[in-house]
């Protein structure tokens, strides 16, 4: 296990969850990506903070990431629920025009 | 030896079950194939000594997409979100996408000198992210903090329906409009 080995596996997840934010509909689908995204983001500040400068400060940044990640999850569970209500819809192609 | 062998099981299980996300044919299928991704990545953290972040990680994770299953099944009814069903647009261009990101990503992972490492990690790591989000990082946790409470707020905001204010007005003496 090395630097560079954490890293093209975090880019994998990263580049796979990529795929699925840009190419999905369904917004719950979309969410999914981003989180795989982080995912991988996760698993390289990880490998960072391992490989290159194990002091907390690198500990702290990871809680931040994970933190991105609950109110990522929480405000698009929130959106998906209001353009439901809206649209009666959860696809990303209806969502074009949510101030109305 | 054996932490790189099971890296790269963990390594091979989570890249897989991200793959799976997007392959398999109903979205409950791709939401345990998600979190079975994160748990491999937060296994892959307990590999590098990071016990709290890890746990936390694989608990938190598993525990969101139970609820991502429920928000599926609550949205699309039962036979959408069970059934084989493919909902994407620029698929080719997704994929061209994100080929050419994973292209330069692993290129720059390895051609890229990196420093060797500076220090050594704690005696007790968890101990030591604690004393440090508690002493000289706490300024993260005052701003992690109010972050929290206003998504709380933002979410709940949006998420439910049209109140009493919007109907009657700031004093609540407004006429309603249905």
């Amino acid at each position: 296990m090395t630097l560079q080995t954490v890293l093209l596996v975090a880019a994998a997840l990263f580049s796979i969850g990529l795929y699925g934010a840009i190419s999905q509909q369904v917004v719950v689908m979309v969410m999914m990506g981003l989180e795989l995204m982080l995912n991988g983001v996760i698993l390289a500040a990880a490998g960072f903070w391992w490989f290159l400068s194990p002091a907390p400060d690198g500990q702290v940044l990871l809680l931040v990431v994970i933190t991105a990640m609950t109110v990522e999850m929480a405000m698009g569970f929130a959106v998906a629920t209001l353009l439901h209500r809206s649209k009666q819809s959860d696809m990303t192609d209806m969502a074009t025009d949510l101030a109305q | 030896m054996l932490s790189g062998i099971v890296f790269w099981v963990l390594a091979v299980v989570a890249v897989a079950a991200g793959v799976a996300v997007f392959r398999v044919d109903s979205m409950a299928r791709a939401t345990y194939a998600l979190a079975a991704s994160f748990v491999a990545v937060g296994l892959s953290l307990l590999l590098l000594d990071l016990q709290f972040l890890g746990v936390m990680t694989v608990l938190m994770m598993v525990m969101e997409m139970a609820i991502m299953a429920i928000y599926m099944i609550m949205f699309m009814g039962m036979n959408p979100a069970l059934m084989p069903m493919s909902m994407v647009h620029g698929k080719r261009p997704a994929l061209l996408i994100s080929v050419g990101t994973f292209a330069v990503l692993a290129t720059g992972a390895l051609l890229v000198p990196w420093p060797t490492r500076r220090g050594a990690p704690a005696a007790d790591l968890v101990t030591s992210l604690g004393e440090a989000v508690m002493e000289s990082k706490m300024l993260v946790m005052l701003t992690v903090s109010p972050v929290l409470f206003a998504t709380i707020v933002a979410a709940l905001v949006l998420a439910l329906p049209r109140s009493r204010y919007d109907r009657l007005g700031a004093d609540l003496r407004g006429r309603a409009d249905r």
